[in-house]
């Protein structure tokens, strides 16, 4: 059994990145706002945070210039979709492509450097406990934050005045307006939250998945937190699970393959997108579920009545 | 008035004469155009890194007389013939494509423009302007197989593949080749992350291998992240392609560094003087197309033998694929007192015998 502690150990580390941009994005979506840029977003902080981390030497500055700079791209795209009101699935992947472009000009400077990953939090014979002390007390802040914000997330959505206002904001704008919520303002602040959340993802690939840069290093991991959402049905505790879920996906085929049990691993990458798709179809199935949840203004402009 | 408009007229006819005049002599003066089209980024601080090196030293070597251009990051694919179109269209006389799935993009285009020559890396079909060129890799990867065979503690070996090519499975073959020379119970775990480049992939591949009992780190992918793995989790492991000390100080035994310069710049040079042939290039360690990083973190006698190995590759008192050899299913594919040809080697799609994986087909 002596596998299953590191094993535990890479599917955490394969998860966060997944549950820190999803979690932004779920609160996004919430507001009703699509935005389609993580990715892009995620770059743009992963080259923040290295860049800043070797330029300063400090870890947690570069960590909170990356959440700057994700909420600095997303209050571009928030000022192009919700002030111009321009279409939010072309903005948003036009968002993806310059983060893409953007983070390589950027990155080309700071290619082959080498730098310290995150330290891990080590509290003395806690941390030391066999299994659980390594799983449960040996991470670094970020795992930690990322599991504190969806909790939050979950929280605030369901707990909370203002939760309620963003959630109505999301399922009838016209309404929200109405009875005197600041429609365009809370769906800015939703939406600088997404970025925020999606550069600090962004900085946990380059400060501790893989701590370097290298071009294009989220890989496509944005576009599952983007589906991520969507397979949790917009509910903060099935984000988790469901993060996890994808970050054991991935890793188990690895093991599997080093382990000598053949499996096709284009099949499980593949997987997230499939579960994603029947998770879509299930829902799709039944209206009531689909009201329940999902935002029903999402990608639609609001254009405030003078 | 007519006068003087013939006078003008000549005028401006004897202009445009020696303007065209002008023209030809820079048209002679003019640098050769070069073209390389790379698979990843040329900051993966790999195998698209040493290539672009190799170009930088064309350019140095060559200052004004070439004008090289390059485009990275191209997908093995329908854009990588897009790409290579518009390299011949925009004059490059030499296209050097470098890698295996520009194969058949790098030929359709070649028939289209018969005066530009391309140069394909890792390829096996060829045309009459199309050549050719590879590095025996394999033969670094024997000298790494005998260092890990000294090395390792756990006699696992941990090997990130990208997809199962002849390329990369020569290499593993002839990694345990080396390895099995001075330690017969050796073993490997190989896992396939079906990428050249992806950090996350190939890091979390890394570190399966480590949890799975492996303390040495092989890749044949491109970027530093296993090898950085290797170093966190303080096991040993080897650089791909380029020298990768500066990500894993304390942990990279050596790298198979790929060196594409004197290459490159034999081969512009034949361009210029007309003497460039569409042939089949393989050089390895003696040619010095690749070449061993500095053998650090072992002790004086591993590395010394490490040496002794790298010269005998190289002269030829150690080969690699000699007979008798045996695959998996145990039948004889290189007799006893032969050596694999290259056609066998360059189409190797079988583990030799004790290698325990199935390959994926």
């Amino acid at each position: 059994m002596d596998w299953i502690v590191p094993l535990i150990l890479t599917v955490i580390t394969a998860s966060t990145p997944l549950l820190l941009s999803a979690t932004g994005e779920l609160i996004t979506e919430k507001s009703g706002v699509l935005n389609l840029g993580v990715e892009g977003m995620m770059l743009i902080g992963a080259i923040t945070g290295f860049a800043v981390t070797v330029s300063t030497g400090s870890a947690i500055i570069g960590i909170i210039a990356a959440a700057i700079a994700g909420m600095a791209i997303a209050l571009i795209f928030a000022f192009l979709t919700l002030t111009l009101m321009a279409n939010q699935v072309a903005t948003g992947l036009a968002l993806t492509i310059f983060g893409v472009g953007f983070s390589a000009l950027v990155g080309s400077g700071f290619v082959g450097f080498a730098i310290e990953p995150l330290p891990s939090l080590h509290i003395p014979f806690i941390s030391d406990i066999p299994v659980i002390g390594p799983i449960l007390f040996g991470q670094d802040f970020l795992v930690y934050l990322s599991i504190f914000m969806v909790i939050a997330s979950g929280w605030f959505l369901t707990k909370t005045r203002a939760g309620l206002i963003l959630k109505a904001v999301g399922d009838s704008h016209e309404s929200a307006h109405a009875i005197g919520y600041n429609v365009i303002g809370i769906r800015y602040m939703a939406t600088l939250f997404g970025g925020a959340m999606s550069g600090l993802a962004g900085a946990y690939l380059s400060l501790v998945y893989t701590p370097m840069w290298a071009e294009n290093m989220t890989a496509g991991r944005g576009w599952i937190a983007l589906a991520l959402v969507v397979f949790a049905t917009w509910r903060p505790g099935r984000l988790l699970a469901g993060a996890y879920m994808f970050g054991c996906i991935s890793v188990l085929q690895l093991h599997a393959q080093s382990a000598g049990i053949n499996v096709p691993s284009q099949f499980m990458s593949m997987l997230p997108y499939l579960a994603t798709v029947i998770v879509l179809v299930i829902i799709s199935s039944d209206q009531t579920k689909i009201r329940l949840n999902a935002p029903a203004c999402i990608g639609k402009a609001f254009r405030p009545a003078q | 008035m007519k006068a003087r408009f013939m006078k003008r007229t000549a005028a401006a006819l004897a202009t445009v004469g020696a303007m065209a005049l002008g023209m030809g002599a820079a048209q002679a003066a003019d640098p050769l155009k070069v073209g390389f089209v790379y698979v990843g980024p040329v900051g993966d601080f790999g195998y698209s890194y040493q290539h672009d090196q190799g170009r930088k030293a064309v350019e140095e070597k060559f200052g004004d007389k070439v004008k090289t251009t390059f485009v990275e990051n191209v997908p093995e694919g329908a854009d990588a013939e897009r790409v290579i179109r518009q390299l011949a269209q925009t004059g490059n006389e030499l296209i050097f494509t470098t890698s295996f799935g520009f194969m058949n993009p790098t030929l359709k285009v070649a028939k289209q423009f018969p005066n530009v020559k391309f140069e394909h890396a890792t390829g096996y079909k060829r045309a009459d302007n199309v050549a050719t060129y590879a590095a025996r890799f394999y033969e670094g990867r024997y000298v790494a197989g005998v260092i890990a065979g000294k090395t390792t503690k756990s006699n696992i070996i941990g090997y990130v593949g990208s997809f199962p090519i002849p390329e990369v499975v020569r290499g593993i073959n002839s990694f345990m080749r080396g390895a099995w020379s001075v330690n017969p119970d050796v073993k490997v775990k190989i896992v396939w992350v079906n990428s050249w480049y992806d950090p996350g992939k190939e890091g979390d591949a890394a570190k399966a291998l480590i949890d799975q009992g492996a303390d040495i780190m092989v890749q044949h992918t491109d970027s530093p992240a296993p090898l950085q793995v290797a170093e966190n989790r303080g096991i040993k492991g080897f650089g791909q392609a380029s020298d990768m000390i500066k990500f894993a100080p304390k942990a990279q035994l050596s790298a198979i560094v790929d060196h594409w310069d004197d290459y490159y710049i034999d081969r512009v040079q034949a361009v210029m003087d007309g003497t460039w042939k569409a042939d089949d290039t393989w050089h390895g360690l003696k040619e010095g197309m690749v070449h061993m990083a500095p053998f650090t973190n072992m002790p004086d006698d591993v590395a010394a033998l490490a040496k002794e190995t790298e010269e005998k590759i190289a002269s030829g008192d150690i080969k690699i694929f000699a007979g008798p050899i045996y695959d998996q299913a145990g039948e004889l594919r290189v007799k006893e007192g032969e050596v694999a040809p290259d056609g066998m080697l360059l189409g190797m799609d079988w583990y030799v015998k004790g290698i325990d994986a199935e390959l994926p087909k």
